[in-house]
């Protein structure tokens, strides 16, 4: 159990996405999960172990450590990974709640419980607004912990037991900089999809909101017009002197639906 | 046989739990044994190693260290886990013992659909709703007692950078340094939060199970009025 309960996870929930989401789920698992198991794991295996310092009182080495290091890069990277694939959990609960409820009552509900749409677009909407907020709220803890994205060779530390200023050196810390900045264009590229698979679908769904409203409302004209036209006819046939009244009449209606039907 | 093990014993009780059930498995697996797995075991890694006691006396280190450290925070987690999730087995158990009295009514001539017995969804009611309690609340008693236990254990919640420490064969007080006290604060806080978590959603399962059998017991009263 490790690793691969996610990939599992990210599998399931990949069913009901969007194009876009399918592309993040891509960019977690191979510029993410894969590096970070694959690669950055083993650099920061032995940080502890390799951060020595210019002393030998015991000790020093220890609280230098954890002055420097209180929560290590590579399990914020851990932490952030698991928080962000979690909100995507929403949707499949969602799911699983309509296909219940459509057992249950013996009846279709839905066209299909994984579509989009209704009460699944607002849990779909809020599981992306989570994954983005998450993954900023991580890159700002990385950005404040450790005084931006860089990794020194050397620092200065005076913490007792350390009998005066000693200077410790961290292990590759160039290597630790280069997959930290990795992990930060992964994290941005991941929001920006987020941002544009909102976007897409706020306003695709609006755009069909808006659609219907207005053929609800184009047909509802079109069954005026064809029941004034009756009614003009009945008029025109008992008042029959009154024809060319009747017929401007009619002729206005007929302009009305004539212009409804222009608009587009 | 490791954690793995525990997902699939689980997973077969997954169909038979409450809504509230199947949440808790969810934040049991994915924030207590996945962060277990693949973050704490890591930090808890070097603890022995990296304790580091200001003396060259042998035996100092190894004596302070079991001193302050009786059982591990890894090993009482991972026994925390094990017995919050053993309840789940009752229910279970209970499902097994009911499906196999079913084929059994089977083999004496009852007409049972075989298919429908093997995908078939018990419903919490009558002695397995008194099976489904017992087991929640056992749950709940368990997360409590081990939150007490971790308490009491390492007075409070807070891993110390510093521990001085005078057990023989020590010449002396001596200060030994634990390694990552701040990560560890931080894991053991964390693990502590998605406890107290579990036992709320054990707590709301509990309620909603009571409620609805006494609305349940209500309803019946009145139709029979």
């Amino acid at each position: 159990m490790s690793w691969g309960f996610l990939r599992d996870l990210l599998s399931g929930v990949n069913k009901y996405s969007t194009g876009i989401g399918r592309i993040w789920v891509a960019v977690v698992f191979m510029f993410r999960l894969l590096v970070y198991i694959v690669a950055a794991e083993n650099i920061w295996k032995y940080e502890h172990d390799e951060f020595e310092c210019n002393t030998k009182q015991p000790g020093c080495e220890n609280v230098c450590f954890d002055h420097f290091f209180p929560v290590s890069h590579i399990r914020l990277w851990a932490l952030q990974l698991i928080m962000v694939s979690t909100p995507s959990l929403l949707v499949v609960f969602h799911v699983a709640y309509r296909e219940n409820r459509e057992k249950h009552r013996n009846q279709k509900l839905y066209k299909s419980p994984g579509q989009i749409d209704g009460g699944l677009l607002c849990t779909y909407l809020v599981s992306i607004i989570l994954k983005t907020g998450f993954e900023v709220v991580f890159l700002v803890l990385f950005y404040k912990l450790y005084n931006g994205f860089k990794v020194p060779r050397l620092v200065t530390c005076d913490i007792r037991p350390c009998p005066n200023t000693v200077d410790c050196y961290i292990s590759k810390p160039t290597e630790k900089m280069i997959f930290l900045y990795l992990l930060v264009a992964t994290s941005c590229l991941c929001i920006l999809l987020n941002l544009s698979e909102l976007s897409y679908l706020i306003f695709k769904y609006s755009i069909k909101c808006y659609l219907k409203r207005y053929i609800k409302k184009h047909q509802g004209l079109k069954s005026n017009c064809h029941k004034s036209n009756i009614i003009c006819d009945n008029r025109q046939a008992a008042a029959g002197h009154f024809h060319h009244s009747s017929l401007s009449l009619s002729l206005n209606i007929q302009d009305e639906c004539g212009k409804s039907s222009l608009l587009p | 046989m490791d954690w793995g093990a525990l997902q699939d014993i689980l997973g077969g009780v997954n169909k038979h739990s409450t809504s509230i059930g199947k949440i808790w498995l969810t934040v049991l697996f994915i924030f207590r044994i996945m962060i277990l797995v693949v973050a704490a075991e890591r930090v808890w890694g070097d603890e022995q190693q990296d304790f580091v006691c200001n003396t060259l006396q042998p035996g100092c280190k190894n004596v302070c260290y079991d001193h302050f450290f009786p059982i591990s925070h890894i090993r009482l987690w991972a026994l925390q886990l094990i017995f919050v999730s053993t309840p789940a087995l009752l229910v279970a158990m209970h499902v097994a013992y009911r499906r196999h009295e079913k084929k059994r009514r089977f083999r004496n001539g009852e007409k049972i659909d075989i298919e429908e017995l093997k995908t078939e969804k018990f419903h919490i009611r009558g002695p397995l709703w008194w099976t489904y309690t017992g087991s929640i609340f056992f749950r709940i008693v368990f997360e409590a007692v081990f939150m007490y236990v971790f308490y009491y254990m390492y007075d409070g919640y807070q891993m110390p950078r510093l521990v001085k420490c005078d057990a023989w064969p020590c010449p002396n007080t001596v200060d030994c340094f634990v390694s990552r006290p701040t990560e560890k604060t931080t894991f053991t806080i964390f693990m502590l939060a998605v406890s107290a978590i579990c036992m709320m959603l054990n707590l709301a399962e509990l309620c909603y199970l009571v409620i609805k059998i006494c609305m349940k017991d209500s309803r019946k009263t009145t139709v029979l009025k």
